[in-house]
């Protein structure tokens, strides 16, 4: 039976690997080079890897630093983070990517999803879309880092990505981005129940019982998971050990 | 059959679907010589031929055949005896026929036929991610391979073979499909064995030295 993933994430700013809280504020965690080696021995099932300045920047994707941090990877890797033309994804995958993720051209040019799905296969494209729950429970779906607002509820926008061909979503709450407190429950439930293809849960984790706690309550194939490994001594290992302890169908240790 | 020191060279077909780097490394770090043949005429330097692949199986068809690889891999294969590994869409290229787009026709060479994995309650398409194989056959590609291990798969369609003789392996998503074939110099696994650690390494060290005669 396919089993549930754990996937971390490594965000990618001005060369060094950061992590930030509700995508505002944010701490250095290390070079990109030694942290992708640490996850490369940890065995992780697959490592997504963001340069999450490149479109608020305006620039092209940071080609040296994710070449050289996907040149010391051997799991399933993810590339994103500046995507807006097919020739960014080309790139992506020529220097080592398995899948890309596209979020803010996605939400503006659904266009370049169903052309890069024709011309990658659905299994190469992931949408990643960021959600903002306000304090009246709300959702808003996020670009630009989290600076522009779509006006799009997230259900609505997942429904069409799927239709254009998307293979996967990333869904990150930004309201938990960074804060420890666990996964937005109600979102992931929502968005695992409008689709049938595989999501990804994302922003939160701060316990390993939080990992449990999200398969469990959502249905969600994947869960990732940044600030519980840069800041706590969970690895990805231990993480596992934990979820098959509590039941849940990850890959065996 | 070559001797023990003999130095083999595993040729990866760079068709322009997907990326062959990610193979190529993975042999690199094991220690076998690699090349990326971009040109059918590179296909008669090497002793094993490694078929990758993602994508569309029309425009996986499509690009064989203008860049003329067909006819040299056949060649290869079927008169000279090299053997050859088809990865997830290499694999499925291999199969006679996919509804992929309709009706497409693949190489005919695994006496099999490729169709869309159905969503079903608890099933999402597409598979991705690690799953267990059902080891059955006498194939030597999964030889010293553990029979809980898992596999990292990426993908929309199954090949089903007509022929069981060249299963050697299975998995179930939904349906029951096939995860590796085996026939003659020909091989396919539906999972990637690159990206799947220990057990994924022992496939490709199985497929450059453990040929049968």
């Amino acid at each position: 039976m396919l089993r549930v993933r754990l996937i971390p994430i490594l965000s990618l700013k001005d060369g060094r690997i950061i992590k930030t809280v509700r995508f505002d504020r944010y701490r250095d965690v290390g070079h990109p080079l030694t942290t992708g080696k640490v996850f490369d021995s940890q065995d992780v099932d697959e490592l997504i890897l963001l340069d999450i300045t490149a479109t608020q920047e305006r620039r092209e994707p940071d080609w040296h630093h994710l070449s050289m941090t996907a040149d010391m990877c051997s799991m399933p890797l993810t590339i994103g983070g500046g995507i807006s033309e097919l020739h960014h994804i080309q790139r992506m995958l020529q220097i080592g990517a398995d899948k890309v993720t596209i979020n803010t051209a996605a939400a503006r040019n659904p266009d370049l999803v169903k052309r890069a799905v024709a011309r990658f296969g659905s299994e190469c494209i992931v949408v990643s879309m960021d959600v903002f729950r306000s304090d009246d429970g709300t959702c808003d779906v996020l670009v630009d880092g989290g600076y522009a607002s779509t006006g799009m509820h997230p259900v609505e926008f997942v429904r069409q990505m799927e239709a254009c061909g998307a293979g996967e979503i990333l869904c990150t709450a930004i309201h938990r981005d960074g804060t420890m407190l666990g996964y937005d429950m109600e979102l992931t439930r929502d968005i695992v129940d409008a689709v049938d293809i595989p999501v990804i849960a994302n922003g939160g984790a701060g316990l390993l019982s939080d990992l449990v706690d999200v398969v469990n309550e959502s249905g969600a194939s994947a869960v990732a998971a940044s600030s519980l490994f840069a800041f706590t001594d969970n690895k990805p290992i231990k993480a596992r050990a934990f979820m098959l302890q509590h039941q849940v169908h990850v890959r065996p240790v | 059959m070559l001797t023990p020191d003999a130095k083999l060279q595993v040729g990866v077909v760079d068709y322009g679907m997907g990326n062959s780097r990610s193979v190529v490394k993975a042999f690199e770090k094991l220690g076998i010589d690699v090349t990326v043949c971009s040109e059918p005429k590179a296909l008669a330097e090497v002793d094993r031929i490694v078929l990758p692949g993602v994508g569309a199986f029309g425009d996986g068809m499509r690009s064989l055949r203008d860049l003329n690889f067909i006819e040299a891999l056949e060649k290869q294969i079927f008169q000279r005896g090299v053997p050859l590994l088809g990865i997830c869409l290499g694999m499925e290229l291999m199969s006679r026929s996919s509804t992929e787009g309709g009706y497409i026709e693949g190489l005919g060479w695994f006496d099999a036929d490729v169709t869309r994995l159905q969503v079903s309650p608890g099933i999402r398409v597409p598979h991705i991610g690690w799953n267990d194989v059902e080891q059955c056959g006498t194939g030597t590609l999964l030889e010293g391979v553990a029979s809980n291990a898992t596999f990292y798969f990426n993908h929309s369609y199954g090949v089903h073979a007509r022929d069981p003789e060249i299963v050697s392996a299975t998995c179930e998503h939904g349906t029951r499909f096939a995860a590796v074939l085996e026939s003659g110099p020909v091989k396919g696994c539906q999972f990637h064995p690159e990206k799947s650690q220990d057990a994924g390494r022992r496939v490709l060290l199985n497929f450059v030295y453990r040929v049968a005669d």
